[in-house]
């Protein structure tokens, strides 16, 4: 490698005339390597995309043809009282219980990790474990085993010790018992992911800071988390909140997997799956796409407005 | 607004519509499994085939023996556990899908060109089979598909469990509750009709969305295409349902779904809802111990008692590479070759022979509960009505959910699902 570092050297002394076709090789490198991912993402991302933006604006029954223009209908069939609209509140409601819960679940579980004097590795691991399970895999183990309806059940079998009847769990809807079922399998999968990002974000912090806060006379625990701790976070916190966000925004597999086609909890991914898998009517599907992807930009850019994530003083 | 947050908006807008539905490009045989070629003969044309899975030991060996046996072509069978539907409509989209497939026949696939007409092979052959099965495959005059299985539900009932709890089998929707609550112990449920009470179809569920309007006598269109479903009588029988799943007597949460008979002989529930071609399995595991009878009439003086007609349909995609040999394969296979017919029908799962010269020769139907079921068929089976399309059903269904396992209000949900299939009717029918 010396020799090339020499020359490295010496073309900087130089005033080179040999730059652009050096900056020629490196965008050629560049286009070698990047080439296979541009490409691929052109087919396979952003020309369906572009497609499905197409066949929103056309009656696309049983074929992804467009051709039958109706116009702006697709979306105003969507946005009125209806199963689309029932499950954008379905999303909120899940988002509801399943942002604050990770949230708080994550950041909990990474302080405790940060104060753990031996092993930490080994918890490390062990919580972010379940980040590598598939969640179909998950869904299934949830539905099969641990909450099935009848007296196998993991969950029934606990109960039957204090000598409560069988509950199953995703067919009862009062209570709604198949949160349950859901929410505590979509924690399980992902709190050890946030816990991560929290944890890196807590080794981030200075500890100076700490040390001036202690001789400032800050009391340790709750006050110099919330006024050192958390404040540092910024960052991070807002980072995780965006992708909870869009995460719940995305659910799908674990509600296909364990509720089917329910029409009291449909994330809308799962409507428009059915509608143009199901149904196929890709109209339709795609304005329910499109409409999504808008949302979620908008939240983003929202966001961006009132944390200020992504700003370069960040 | 920067430049960078555009960008970064966009990015992310990106990811949810690409998670949206996508150009269907998985018409593939990534899938499935199996080849049934004829050892790859370069001069034959090849044809693909397409089924879903059949849960009965030995079928999938045997529609692989059936492609092979076809002396003209190269057949391909592709065998599709799990979501067959989506599959299917993502393969006739595209040009890898196949070229024969099993379906029903639909009137949006009819319109839409996505299959062909097969009045040529069945015009010397159609009075072979039952008005009834002719009337679910054609569309507008012409026949789109020919039956190669036709299949019926049944109550079965363990007779010992019910003598021992003096339960006769149910001839109404009121009897059916109350032997269903006789019957549930700590151990066993009185009825199991699927993990969602019978009302959400997805992965096979959905088995009683028929049986709960032909109970009253009604159905999903009625004769000249109107929506048949919100009428007192239906109201009325929505209700029922919904009782009897708050009766607590209702299996719910077991390992698998209603058309599988585990739960039933495993002693899980008392009597269940479930096919015809269960009966085999079901005879095997607990011997003599059951009896069928057809899902009740709602009471003595409403209604009757009713089953589906349900079973698969071979047809040919409109996209096939060669249509007529793809044909001339359906016409070898499931009109002509009885041997294959009879042998499909009747030695894995039991299935009713379409054709009425098989069925009348089919001995294994002749006895015991087989005999009990073909006469319920003959009796009060209800075919399907291809203008029935499954996006009329979803909205059905959306309804029926909402009424029977969320409480919801019959009138206002039932006319949300009119409202959908009005326009829907419109659409088709003008």
């Amino acid at each position: 490698m010396s020799s090339s570092t020499a020359t490295l050297e010496a073309s900087a002394v130089r005033t080179t005339p040999r730059r652009p076709r050096r900056m020629k090789e490196a965008t050629r490198a560049f286009w070698i390597f990047m080439a296979p991912f541009v490409i691929g993402l052109l087919i396979f991302v952003y020309l369906p995309i572009v497609w499905s933006v197409v066949l929103s604006f056309s009656r696309a029954q049983n074929t992804v043809t467009p051709g039958d223009w109706v116009g702006l209908k697709n979306y105003v069939d969507l946005l009125r009282p209806g199963p689309f609209l029932n499950s954008l509140i379905t999303f909120t409601i899940f988002a509801a219980f399943i942002v604050p819960l990770t949230f708080a679940l994550s950041l909990g579980l990474a302080l405790l990790l940060n104060r753990v004097p031996v092993a930490k590795g080994f918890f490390r691991s062990v919580f972010f474990l379940p980040t590598a399970c598939s969640y179909v895999v998950a869904s299934l183990v949830w539905k099969l085993s641990i909450f099935n309806g009848v007296r196998f059940g993991l969950a029934n079998t606990v109960l039957s010790w204090f000598g409560v009847d069988n509950i199953p769990w995703l067919a009862t809807t009062s209570p709604p018992w198949y949160w349950m079922v859901i929410v505590t399998l979509r924690l399980w999968i992902q709190v050890g992911f946030y816990m991560i990002l929290f944890l890196a974000g807590l080794q981030s912090i200075s500890p100076e800071l700490y040390e001036a806060a202690e001789i400032d006379g800050a009391k340790p625990g709750w006050q110099t988390f919330r006024f050192i701790t958390l404040p540092q976070l910024r960052a991070t916190s807002v980072a995780v909140l965006l992708l909870l966000l869009i995460n719940a925004y995305q659910a799908f597999d674990e509600f296909f997997n364990l509720l089917g086609n329910s029409s009291f909890a449909r994330p809308p991914l799962v409507y428009l799956y059915y509608t143009a898998q199901g149904n196929q009517d890709f109209g339709h599907g795609s304005a329910g796409a499109v409409i999504l992807a808008l949302l979620i930009m908008i939240l983003t850019l929202a966001q961006g407005r009132v944390f200020g994530f992504g700003r370069a003083d960040d | 607004m920067s430049r960078r947050h555009f960008l970064g908006a966009l990015g992310l807008g990106a990811a949810a519509l690409g998670s949206g539905p996508l150009l269907a490009a998985c018409g593939g045989g990534s899938s499935g499994v199996g080849n049934g070629g004829g050892g790859g003969d370069k001069s034959k044309p090849t044809i693909n085939q397409w089924y879903h899975q059949y849960g009965e030991a030995g079928t999938q060996q045997a529609v692989m023996r059936y492609a092979k046996e076809y002396p003209d072509a190269n057949v391909k069978v592709q065998w599709t556990p799990g979501d067959y539907t989506s599959k299917l409509n993502s393969g006739l989209l595209s040009s890898a899908g196949p070229d024969v497939f099993e379906s029903g026949v639909n009137i949006d696939q009819v319109q839409s060109k996505q299959v062909v007409d097969i009045d040529d092979i069945m015009k010397d052959v159609k009075s072979d089979y039952t008005e009834a099965d002719l009337k679910s495959t054609t569309v507008d005059g012409k026949i789109y598909g020919v039956k190669m299985v036709d299949d019926m539900g049944v109550l079965y009932y363990r007779k010992s469990v019910l003598d021992k709890a003096g339960v006769k089998p149910p001839t109404s929707m009121d009897e059916l509750i109350a032997a269903s609550k006789e019957l549930t112990t700590s151990k066993q449920k009185g009825l199991f009709i699927g993990n969602d009470a019978g009302v959400t179809p997805s992965f096979g569920g959905g088995a009683l969305l028929g049986q709960i309007l032909w109970c009253v006598g009604q159905d999903f269109l009625t004769a000249d295409n109107k929506p048949g479903f919100n009428t007192p009588e239906a109201k009325e029988s929505f209700l029922k349902l919904r009782e009897l799943f708050d009766s607590k007597s209702l299996l719910l949460g077991a390992p698998t779904d209603w058309w599988d008979p585990s739960s039933f002989t495993q002693g899980l529930a008392a009597m269940q809802w479930c096919g015809l071609w269960a009966l085999p399995g079901i005879k095997k595991a607990i011997g003599d111990d059951f009896g069928v009878v057809a899902w009740p009439a709602f009471s003595s003086s409403v209604g009757k008692p009713s089953t589906f007609l349900g079973g698969w349909t071979a047809m040919v995609s409109a996209k096939a590479k060669d249509v007529e040999a793809a044909k001339a394969f359906v016409k070898w296979l499931w009109i002509d070759n009885s041997k294959d017919q009879e042998d499909f029908n009747l030695s894995y799962g039991f299935h009713i022979p379409p054709r009425k010269s098989l069925a009348a020769k089919a001995e294994k139907l002749k006895q015991g509960p087989a005999a009990d079921a073909l006469k319920i068929f003959n009796d009060y089976a209800v075919p399907s009505n291809p203008a029935w399309t499954p996006k009329m059903s979803s909205a059905y269904a959306d309804a029926a959910t909402a009424i029977v396992r969320k409480n919801g209000d019959v009138d206002s949900n039932l006319k949300k699902a009119e409202a959908t299939v009005k326009t829907e009717l419109n659409r088709l029918f003008g």
